[in-house]
This record gives C-alpha cells, structure tokens and sequence, in this order.
C-alpha cells in the first residue's frame, strides 16, 4: 500500500484538520465528536440539512457543506457509518428551531446510526433515503438499493431550496423526488485500500472490469473484460434508462462522477459517450456535472447518474452554492 | 456477574477475536468491504481501556458506560448494534442490586431482541442474528427447563457454531452483503463469525470458571 499516511490512527484527523484550514472561509471542523459546519450560523428559520457518511467518498459529504448546500456533515473513518453522538452534536450546532433534514445515504450501519441519532434528538427532524444505485435489486424484503451519487444532487437541490426558507416537509418532499427521479450505474477498473486495512479491498485482474460496483469497493452485478468506453457507457446507460424510463423528449441533468483513480479527461470521454447515446434515444441533457465527488479513495472508475428534471429541480440546480468543492453562481 | 466479569471476558474475547482476524477480515472482504474486523478490534480495545474508569461503578452505569463508547467509537452496523446490545443490558431491572444466570439470561434475551429491532434483520438474511436469536432462545428456553448452567452453556456453543455455518449457504437480505445477491452463497458472514467467537470465549469462561 501506498498512501500519503503517518499513520492509521491519525489519517482522518489529520485530512479533517488540513480541510478546516484550507476552506477556513466557508467550513469550521469541530472534534471529539467530529463534524463539520458552515463557517456562519444557521439562518434563523432555515431548515437545516445534515448528511454524513463513511470517509473516503470525498469531497462527499464534508466538501459540500456550506451556502446553498449542507449545514453539517458528519464524517466517520474511512467506509464506517459515523456513529450518533456525532449526529447529535451537528443537529444541535446547526439547528435553528426550524428542524434537521437528515440526507442518509441506504446502507444499513447509515441508516442505523442516523436512525439512533434522531432518536435522541429533542428538536424535530425528518430523513430522505438516498438509494438511486440501479445495479442492486430492489425489493422491500431487503436492504434495498445503495445511495450513490445521486446523493450529491439531492444535496444541491435540497439545499437550495432550504434557503428560501421552505419546511422541514417541502425539503424532504423534494429530496425525495429527486432521488426517485434519479438513477446511478458505477464501473470499477481497480479496487481501492482501506487504510487500516492495508490491501486492496477486492481484486480485480488487469484486464477485468466490475460492473456495478458501490462506493465502497463492494462488488456488483458481475465481472467481465474491459471493452471500449463506448461499449461500457452503453450498457451503463441501458440500465439507467431501464429503470427510470424517461419520457420521450424529456429533459435530463447527466452527472458523470469520478471514483477518485480515473481522469477527467476520460470522464469528460464518458460524458461524450453518453450524450450520443441519450441523443440517440430521442432524449435531451439539459444539465450537467463532470468530476469527482463521490470517489472510493483511489478506485478508478466511474459512475454516471441521470435525473429526470422539471422546473423545480432546474430552478434549484442553477441556483447559486458555494462550498468547498461546488460553488457557481456566487 | 460484576463489573470485573465484563473486563475479563473482554480481555478474553480480544485474545480469541486476533487468533481469528485474518479469517474475519477474508470473509469480510469476500462479501463486505472489509472493515468489520478493524471494527471489532477497536471496539474491544475500547471497553477494556474503560476498566479504570467503571471497575467500582454499579453494573447499570458500567453497562451504560460501554453501550456509549461502543456507540460512538465504532461506529458502522457494529457499532449501532452492539451499542444497542449494550444499551439493553443496562436497563435490565434490578441489575444494580446483583446479576446471578437467570437475570443474566433474561437481560441477555431482550437486548437481542432490541438488536433485532435496530437491525430489522431476523433469523436467515445471514447476518450476526443468525447466531445471537438461536443462542437467546436456546439459553431462556434451557433455563426454563432448569437444566444446569454447564448443559445450557455447551448446548449455545454449539448453536452459535451452527448459527454461524448456517449463514454459508444463505443469500443476504440485509446488511452490505444483500448487494451481492447469489454471489454471496458459499461464504460465512463475518459478523456472524464474530459473534460466534465472542458468544464461544464468554461460555468456555463462564464453564471453566
């Protein structure tokens, strides 16, 4: 294993201190428990939007705190759910009577752990359940489909939307329409290491793809050659529109993300691929993002998600944000 | 029970938990991503490092104690379930006032059902209540019938280790291993493996005791 490492123990600390004095404008990070906010307080009135997560999917979630996107987030090590009394600490820094808006992404020790964290909160607070992954089968016997990276659009969304000042119920209304109005479809060309683990987290034969694969290095669908790129986005697309069917002549945001390993330069190949294909299926891109914002570490690998737009989500797509890793219109 | 018999079973566990790391973290590996032992580890570590801290504190307030460091310093599903396991314990009525085998059964029976709770998972989605639902059923049920602590305690060994082996051949519904769907046939759950070994070191000392 290489990485740029002192040692475990401290790997995540030392990230979160360095994040803090680079972004020191726009983020505090507190510790003991661990979270990150906004440098300013919460608007009085406005909902405050929480999401948090296992590290390693950088800039996901911490990266997006700030205006026009989240108010906290919650970091736990790398691949492992942050645990509630986290929770508990962000809600209580960042809400401003009007309650908390939970943006948890399904994964069974995230929902769990937020899940005890609303608990034994005192304020109200609601949850939107990210799970856009369409590589997993979903079914109400299971644990259901993984939130991907779908998960960033719902905070930008939602987030624009909470500074308007809207409700604890209009935010989780949206958060889930766009979420349900989204589906993601992940590649991996290589695996990633946990740094406490020290090797790779799966193999994956030079010549082998995984498709399918979560944000985690957990395996997908199946395994098979590497193809053109072409060929890839193609069938990534095909189960994307498989099950979100968009309507004929219907507008799309196409979001090709990055899994930390490959470059941009390749992701904006991607980004060409796809729209020849969604072209060809009488389908337009109205919206769109490009990069790496929902990574596994150092995997290479894309994702590409499409979400079904209308007005609303538009309207609060190109509203302004300014975060560490998003920020226009400003 | 007192608050000594946590730490020492904790030590315990640690020794028995290392002898089978490697084996853990491959079975997590094949069907998890591969942080479940690291998990296990801190979070032993962490109870024991509390000994100072709740060796003279009544049981309700030591298991309380440890239901918050495993909540907050593990983190992940283990951290969640255990906390909770923990959390359960600690409300057991009259704990405070002594712990003989039957109180000790009856706390150990509802906070497995309070982690069945968290977890929403039951018997057969190959996850760790797989071996902790068969090993609370069998301990009421045998203690019920009065049968020596010695006869109950082999009689959960040996449905932890087939709680355990059952989870081999089941498809995941709950838990990161649901993702793999037929992909995950032919593995042992590691967090079922895990709570083998614990369930297993706490019986053997309780036995050789």
């Amino acid at each position: 294993m290489k990485k740029f490492m002192n040692n475990a123990d401290d790997f995540l600390n030392e990230s979160l201190q360095g994040f803090k004095m680079a972004h020191s404008d726009i983020v505090n990070v507190h510790f003991d428990p661990s979270f990150i906010t906004r440098s300013s307080k919460t608007k009085e009135g406005k909902v405050a939007l929480i999401s948090g997560g296992g590290s390693g999917h950088e800039p996901m979630h911490g990266g997006l705190v700030g205006f026009g996107m989240l108010d906290a987030a919650c970091p736990g090590y790398v691949f492992s759910a942050p645990t509630p009394d986290q929770m508990v600490a962000a809600s209580e820094a960042v809400d401003s009577g009007a309650g908390v808006l939970f943006i948890v992404k399904n994964y069974s020790g995230d929902i769990m752990n937020f899940e005890m964290g609303a608990e034994m909160l005192t304020g109200k607070s609601a949850t939107v359940l990210t799970n856009d992954d369409v590589a997993v089968e979903d079914s109400s016997f299971t644990t259901g489909r993984r939130g991907v990276a779908a998960t960033v659009l719902v905070e930008k969304i939602v987030g624009s939307l909470a500074e308007t000042g809207a409700s604890l119920k209009e935010c989780k209304t949206l958060g889930d329409k766009v979420n349900k109005n989204s589906g993601t479809m992940g590649v991996a060309f290589s695996s990633c290491t946990v740094p406490a683990a020290g090797k790779p987290t799966f193999d994956l034969g030079l010549d082998e793809i995984e498709f399918g694969v979560g944000i985690h290095g957990e395996p997908g669908r199946r395994r098979e050659k590497i193809k053109s790129s072409k060929e890839i986005t193609d069938e990534m697309l095909e189960a994307i529109m498989e099950d979100l069917k968009p309507d004929n002549n219907g507008e799309l945001l196409l979001f090709v993300n990055g899994m930390g390993g490959t470059p941009l330069l390749e992701l904006y190949l991607i980004f060409d691929n796809a729209m020849k294909y969604i072209e060809s299926k009488n389908l337009k891109v109205s919206k769109s993002l490009v990069g790496n914002y929902c990574t596994s570490l150092e995997m290479q690998g894309a994702s590409i998600t499409l979400t079904k737009l209308d007005g609303e989500i538009v309207k609060h797509w190109d509203s302004p944000v300014n975060t560490a890793a998003m920020r226009w219109g400003m | 029970m007192s608050t000594k018999f946590l730490i020492d079973n904790a030590k315990l566990i640690e020794l028995s938990i290392n002898e089978n790391a490697e084996e853990i973290e491959k079975l997590d590996q094949e069907i998890g991503d591969g942080d479940h032992i690291f998990n296990v580890q801190r979070g032993i570590k962490l109870v024991i490092d509390l000994e100072p801290t709740i060796k003279d504190l009544p049981m309700s307030k030591a298991l309380n104690t440890i239901a918050m460091k495993v909540l907050s310093g593990i983190g992940g599903s283990s951290g969640a379930l255990f906390g909770t396991l923990f959390m359960t314990l600690a409300k057991g009525k009259n704990i405070d006032s002594g712990v003989d085998f039957n109180k000790s059964v009856e706390i150990f029976y509802d906070a497995v059902q309070a982690v069945k709770m968290r977890g929403k998972a039951d018997i057969g989605e190959k996850t760790m209540m797989d071996v902790l639902i068969p090993v609370a059923n069998t301990l009421k049920e045998l203690n019920q019938k009065e049968e020596s602590m010695e006869t109950i305690l082999n009689k959960v060994i040996e449905v932890a280790r087939e709680g355990m082996l059952s989870t081999k051949e089941l498809i995941a519904t709950k838990g990161r291993a649901s993702f793999l769907g037929e992909r995950a046939k032919g593995h042992i759950d590691p967090g079922a493996r895990s709570s083998q070994i614990m369930i297993t070191t706490v019986c053997e000392s309780v036995i050789n005791s």
